[in-house]
C-alpha cells in the first residue's frame, strides 16, 4: 500500500460558544476562543489517500482529481468564511479542529473510491491539529494502537 | 469502508534539555565508538518538540476530545516541569538507569502521560532536531515501566 497526501491551506473565522451554557460557563470552558466577535486561523489540511499504484499510470489517485475535489468541497465551502454561520455542515456544532476534521472526512469519504481515504489531518496552528481516520481491526495493518517499538 | 471512525487531537510542546549518551556498563572506548560526539563528557543539548496524540469521542457540548487547557496543564505538570531546562542525566530519575536517547525519552514521556483521564493517549512523538524524530505508542505486552 502506498499513501498519497495532498495539502491545502484555507483561512477562516470561528468562535466557540455553546448557547446551552451561561456566558460565564462559555468563558470558563472556551477561554479566549469565546471572544464575542470571533477570531480566525490559517488552517492547513492534509488529505491522505491509500492504495496500490495503478499498473498503467503509476498513480494511487490522480492528484488533479484530488486537487479539484478539495477545491470544490473544501476551499469553496470554507476558505475566507465564518465557520459558525456560513458552513451548514457545522451548524449547531462547536467549530473545533476535531469537528471540522470530522465534517471534512464526511464530505470527502463518499467522493473518494471506497475504503481509500486514509486520513484527514487538520492543523489549526503549528501546535494544534486533529486527525480523522478509521480504526483498523486487530489483524489489520497500520493501526496506531499496535505500535510496539521505538523506531528511528 | 470498515472500522469505526476515530478522531484524535495532536498538540505540540517545546522543551530544551541537555543530555549525554553514555552507558556506564561499557568501556570509555566503546561509549565513544557507539555514541560518537553524543558521548562528550560535558553533555550537549537540544530544543526538543513533543507531539502528544490523544483520541476519544468528541464531546457534543464542547466539540472537544479533551479540554485543551487541561491537557496543557497535565503535560506541563507531568513532563515539562521536570524536563524543560534540565539535564536528563542529572535531573530526571528515569535516566539514572536508562541512557537518555530520544527513544528512551519517548518511552518515559509515554509512561508519564498514559493515565490522562479525559482521553486515550495514542502516542508520543519527539523531534530531537528537525532531522531526527522518534515515536512511541506504548506496548501492550510490556510490563509497566514505572
Amino acid at each position: 500500500m502506498v499513501l498519497l497526501t495532498r495539502k491545502i491551506e484555507f483561512s477562516a473565522a470561528h468562535r466557540y460558544d455553546n448557547p446551552a451554557f451561561s456566558p460565564e460557563e462559555n468563558r470558563r470552558v472556551f477561554g479566549k476562543c469565546n471572544n464575542a466577535h470571533g477570531h480566525g486561523h490559517n488552517y492547513t489540511l492534509e488529505v491522505t489517500v491509500a492504495g496500490e499504484p495503478n499498473a498503467v499510470t503509476g498513480m494511487v489517485m490522480d492528484l488533479k482529481d484530488l486537487k479539484d475535489l478539495l477545491e470544490r468541497e473544501i476551499m469553496q465551502r470554507m476558505d475566507h468564511r465564518n465557520l459558525n454561520v456560513e458552513v451548514p455542515e457545522l451548524a449547531g456544532k462547536i467549530p473545533t479542529c476535531e469537528n471540522i476534521a470530522l465534517v471534512i472526512w464526511n464530505l470527502l469519504e463518499p467522493k473518494i473510491p471506497a475504503g481509500r481515504l486514509h486520513r484527514v489531518r487538520l492543523y489549526e496552528s503549528d501546535d494544534l491539529f486533529a486527525d480523522c481516520y478509521r480504526a483498523t481491526t486487530a489483524n489489520g495493518n497500520g493501526s496506531t494502537r499496535q505500535g510496539s517499538a521505538v523506531k528511528r | 469502508m470498515s472500522g469505526e471512525l476515530k478522531v484524535a487531537m495532536g498538540r505540540r510542546y517545546k522543551f530544551s534539555a541537555s543530555h549525554r549518551l553514555h552507558n556506564a556498563a561499557l568501556s570509555a572506548d566503546e561509549n565513544r565508538e557507539i555514541y560518537g560526539k553524543c558521548n562528550n563528557p560535558h553533555g550537549h543539548g537540544h530544543n526538543y518538540v513533543l507531539e502528544v496524540m490523544v483520541s476519544g469521542p468528541v464531546d457534543a457540548a464542547t466539540g472537544m476530545i479533551a479540554n485543551l487547557a487541561d491537557l496543557d496543564a497535565y503535560v506541563e505538570r507531568r513532563v515539562l516541569d521536570d524536563y524543560d531546562h534540565k539535564s536528563f542525566n542529572e535531573d530526571v530519575a528515569a535516566f539514572r538507569k536508562m541512557v537518555p536517547t530520544t527513544e528512551n525519552v519517548c518511552v518515559d514521556i509515554f509512561e508519564r502521560l498514559k493515565n490522562f483521564s479525559q482521553a486515550k493517549l495514542e502516542r508520543v512523538r519527539v523531534e530531537e532536531t528537525g532531522n531526527n524524530t522518534f515515536e512511541y505508542a506504548g506496548d501492550a505486552n510490556e510490563e509497566p515501566n514505572l
